[in-house]
């Protein structure tokens, strides 16, 4: 291709994103899309079909980005080169969702008609307005009973101060409106402004591992061109490679010469580290590349951390190969050897959020088949010694002495939560319960409220959105940010088994709910941890002071009864069962502990919201 | 050589709340069918594997007395024109008290049935409501008095204790009134809840009130002590009999030797290979009227599970298992195969070697599972 060719074809790109918050009907329309650009046949269209990993598709959301071709010939007679780019819907994924947005010119935002914008929405839609593009209202979901499509329309140009008066009605289940977005995807998003003969500047938005390629880059060419054998700089890590192959996906990957402006696909250059092709980084020319990188690129720091370690001991380097492997899909990913004396050798991982966490630990057990012992997630706790040092705890069981601490911070997220305002009520009891400091509230159109709060990040890692769900029948929705950290009056309770002290079952409470969680706590393990072959005491202990006690007792009976008209089999399988039962727990001492007690800690809060 | 056969009636006129063993309602079942495929289901198998003659017959359900007096009298013919037996057989109908009549208990005797078992579970009127059965108290003892007029000698019954809502002083007012019986042997199980049972659903979603742990436990070591006053010797974990009287036929499942099993859903032990055969009473016939066996799972027994399977089951007889039996059987002694779950167990004094036999402590036949689950090495 010439420059005028590429120029031409420039014009008739069109760069965007759907944003949404989670459940408004994003890979619906995703999906739509795809059919009536005809990228599918019908009978490879499968539901949702972007979200590919077996996960995302259990779970309904998004983890990995994807990017699609799509080409469409628009009521003008002309044929435009549509890329889509999907973005994950939850607030773990924040900075991957500004990564894909800042790969686009526009961003279709989709909002349910009846239940109309969502704390993620808003936080989504500053994203987008970050990154300078051209907002698309949608309002999904019209042929709902409870649509109430103009109250929505009214909220999007109150609430977000976005001209709504163009907003397509379409329901992306049912098939309606889908052209008029496309239509409105031709005259509104502006085409790539760029030079294709000016030196390569793309950014890489993800990436991925492949056993055969190595790093698959999902790139966005801004400036310049990138074709087979070029030589290429990664401009944050200055490592260079030769590229081997350039392609998109439309949605199967299709391998092209070149790609140019506007351009959004893949690139593979034998690059065998995750790591040397950081999201968010620029990748230009080996030789007289630019110096200028594009903005935005940013380490990725966890925010939850969490000690895993096998049940089976011996597969310390198995779980250690595993989570290499994840993380050259993952860099968000962290994770360090560490010892416990209750579970042995294992790993200290460190996650973008909750979700992140468990999304790995389900990856490592399901795809790697290991059976994993998970402590409860903790944050970083910014610890001032009395010696003016300061120290950093990521594991509750390493807090200091208490003598040694002058004081202790912890992180803080300003919380915005917005719900119907029956609910206002719940839901300031709800964050005054996690510590929460009122900052705002907000009536939104007539009947919804926006509240802001600053709250611990500590009690929003257990289950506060589980909680704000339930003590808002589901309406509320909750977006949050980390603002930085905070002293507070912090103590570690620990737990005792037998008299021995469990340092995965440790954790950092403030001092003010010490004794109540203390007194929590053991109840819950006591109903968590079966019965033992011998009485088993459960103590809580903030240094030599025992604040609560329980007892699991001895086991009583466990003897199989009738002989099923000779069904020895039946029998076997019992008895596999009970000892395979036996072989998920984990072995703290003299007693057999399973999963879920090792989580007890979050679970403490079900009593108080059951009152 | 096989020495036991269990046949299998998989009708019942009521469903119990607890019971998941492969039974339909019987109204509107091909009654007569069956009893024609379970004939042929003998012949075929008694002339693939055959047997010189069996100690013990044991018909259970389902109900085996739901069955009319022709189908019970043409039943007993089969079984007696197709199975060998040998001089002293035990001969077991399993009955509900209240099913048993004058004329039907004739057609058994007549028939060389000497053994009869009645699913009594408990005395307590309001329980047996409860769990879903149709009988009363007073129809066991109606029904024992007939069998005895009738000349039957060897009556067994079962109970069943930790019941939803059952105490402690309740199960001993059944287990009271059971002795005043005057019969020969007891089975008395605590309850398992199954799943497919309606009171597994009801456990689900927390409306079942069972006793728990501790009252069973204390149920049971009562169970035990009364039995023992009363002159019953427990001979298996929920067995106990007067002497001679033991069941032959449960201590072939606990012998782990072979047997054959007839009917829909029955279990055999036959040449090395435990199977099932298949359970709806349609599929059933179907296969036995084209002529095949209704085979439905075929494990062939690895030496290795043989040798678990007398360890566990051999360790639910208070006598234990024979230590030179097994010697002889596996060509291994079991003291060195299983000498680290030997000694384990020994240590927890939930078993105990004495006298050439490896046996459970009176502890250990509360936890019988624990110790079931060593021996499962494989």
């Amino acid at each position: 291709m010439n420059r005028e060719d590429r120029l031409k074809r420039q014009e008739k790109i069109r760069n965007f994103s759907i944003i949404a918050h989670i459940d408004h009907g994003k890979s619906t329309l995703a999906d739509r899309i795809l059919e009536k650009t005809n990228a599918l046949t019908s009978r490879e269209m499968k539901a949702q079909l972007l979200d590919s990993m077996d996960l995302e598709r259990e779970r309904g959301i998004t983890i990995k980005l994807n990017a699609v071709q799509l080409k469409y010939k628009a009521n003008d007679g002309e044929d435009y080169i549509f890329h889509l780019i999907d973005t994950p819907g939850h607030v773990d994924f924040t900075y991957e969702v500004s990564r894909s947005l800042a790969a686009c010119e526009g961003a279709i935002l989709v909002v349910d008609a009846a239940q109309g914008i969502e704390a993620q929405t808003l936080a989504n839609v500053y994203l987008a307005l970050d990154n300078d593009l051209e907002i698309l209202p949608v309002i999904n979901k019209i042929d709902l009973p409870s649509a109430d499509p103009e109250r929505v329309r009214n909220e999007i140009e109150e609430v977000i101060g976005l001209d709504a008066s163009e907003a397509v009605l379409a329901s992306a289940k049912a098939g309606i409106g889908i052209e008029d977005i496309l239509e409105q995807v031709v005259k509104s998003v502006p085409a790539p402004t760029g030079d294709p003969d000016a030196p390569l500047k793309a950014l890489i938005f993800d990436s991925l591992y492949d056993a055969y390629r190595g790093v698959v880059a999902y790139i966005r060419v801004v400036d310049g061109t990138v074709k087979v054998g070029d030589k290429i700089k990664m401009v944050a890590t200055g490592k260079e490679f030769e590229v081997n192959e350039v392609g998109v996906f439309s949605p199967k990957a299709t391998m092209l010469d070149e790609l140019t402006v506007g351009d959004v696909g893949f690139l593979t250059a034998s690059i065998k580290n995750v790591g040397d092709t950081r999201v968010g980084d620029t990748i230009t020319n080996a030789k007289n590349g630019t110096t200028e990188p594009l903005p935005g690129y940013r380490k990725l720091n966890p925010m939850v951390y969490c000690g895993l370690y096998p049940i089976d001991t011996a597969r310390f380097n198995d779980l250690r190969e595993a989570l290499e492997k994840l993380q050259l899909n993952d860099s968000a990913l962290q994770f360090e050897p560490e010892t416990s004396q209750a579970l042995g050798f294992g790993f200290r991982c460190g996650f973008l959020g909750l979700l992140h966490m468990e999304i790995i630990q389900e990856r490592i057990e399901r795809e790697f088949k290991i059976d994993l012992i998970t402590t409860a997630p903790s944050v970083i706790y910014h610890v001032h010694m009395t010696d003016g040092s300061e120290i950093k705890v990521d594991n509750p069981s390493n807090l200091p002495d208490p003598q040694k601490i002058d004081r202790v911070e912890e992180p803080y997220v300003k919380a915005t939560m917005m719900a119907p305002n029956d609910y206002v009520g719940a839901i300031m009891e709800l964050c005054q319960l996690k510590r929460g400091i009122f900052i705002d509230m907000q009536y939104q159109g007539e009947n919804r409220v926006s509240i802001i709060y600053e709250i611990p990040l500590a009690e929003i890692v257990y289950d506060f959105f589980d909680q704000l769900k339930s003590s808002t029948r589901g309406y509320a929705s909750f977006d949050y940010e980390l603002i930085g950290y905070k002293p507070s009056k912090l103590v570690k309770m620990d737990i005792l088994l037998n008299t021995e002290k469990v340092d995965a079952l440790s954790f950092i409470v403030h001092n003010d709910f010490a004794y109540e969680r203390g007194k929590i706590i053991v109840e819950k393990l006591k109903e968590l941890i079966p019965r033992q072959q011998f009485e088993v005491p459960i103590q809580a202990a903030i240094g030599q002071k025992i604040v609560a006690r329980s007892t699991i007792k001895a086991m009583r009976k466990n003897v199989l009864a009738k002989c099923y008209g000779g069904d020895i089999s039946r029998k076997r399988k019992l008895l596999e069962k009970q000892k395979e039962g036996k072989k998920r727990m984990k072995q703290v001492g003299s007693v057999e502990v399973p999963q879920e007690a090792f989580m007890a800690v979050l679970k403490m809060d079900d009593n108080n919201t059951k009152k | 050589m096989i020495k036991a056969a269990y046949l299998h009636i998989p009708f019942c006129e009521h469903i119990c709340h607890y019971c998941d063993f492969n039974k339909v309602f019987l109204k509107g079942q091909p009654v007569d069918d069956y009893l024609q495929a379970l004939d042929q289901e003998m012949k075929m198998t008694l002339s693939q594997y055959p047997t010189d003659q069996l100690e013990t017959i044991f018909v259970g359900g389902g109900t085996p007395t739901s069955l009319n007096e022709q189908q019970l009298d043409r039943f007993c013919e089969s079984i007696n024109r197709n199975l060998p037996k040998s001089e002293n057989l035990e001969f077991t109908f399993e009955a509900n008290p209240g099913d048993l009549s004058t004329d039907k208990l004739q057609i058994l005797k007549d028939a060389g049935v000497n053994r009869i078992s009645l699913g009594v579970q408990t005395f307590n009127d309001e329980l047996l409501e409860k769990i879903g059965r149709v009988h009363r108290a007073k129809d066991v003892y109606q029904t024992i008095e007939r069998a005895k007029a009738i000349g039957f000698e060897n009556i067994s019954i079962d109970l069943i204790f930790s019941l939803p809502t059952q105490t402690v002083t309740d199960f001993q007012e059944s287990l009271a009134e059971a002795f005043t019986l005057d019969i020969t042997h007891y089975s008395a199980y605590s309850l398992i809840i199954e799943p497919k049972t309606v009171f597994y659903n009801l456990l689900k979603k927390g409306k079942l009130p069972t006793p728990g742990e501790d009252i069973e436990a204390q149920m049971y070591g009562m169970l035990m002590e009364e039995m023992e006053k009363h002159g019953f010797g427990q001979y298996e974990i929920s067995n106990f009999s007067k002497p001679g009287f033991e069941s032959r036929h449960n201590l072939t499942y606990w012998n782990n030797e072979y047997y054959y099993g007839f009917g829909a859903g029955a279990h055999s032990y036959v040449n090395g290979s435990r199977r099932s055969n298949s359970g709806p009473v349609k599929k059933y016939i179907d296969q036995i009227k084209c002529g095949v066996l209704p085979v439905f799972e075929d494990h062939l027994v690895t030496k290795a599970e043989q040798m678990e399977e007398e360890m566990f089951l051999g360790l639910r007889k208070t006598e234990g298992v024979s230590i030179p039996h097994f010697t002889e059987k596996f060509d291994v002694d079991p003291l060195k195969f299983f000498e680290n779950e030997i000694a384990d167990l020994v240590a927890k004094q939930w078993i105990d070697v004495k006298s050439n036999h490896i046996f459970l402590t009176k502890k250990g036949r509360f936890l019988g599972n624990e110790v079931f689950q060593s021996f499962l090495v494989g």
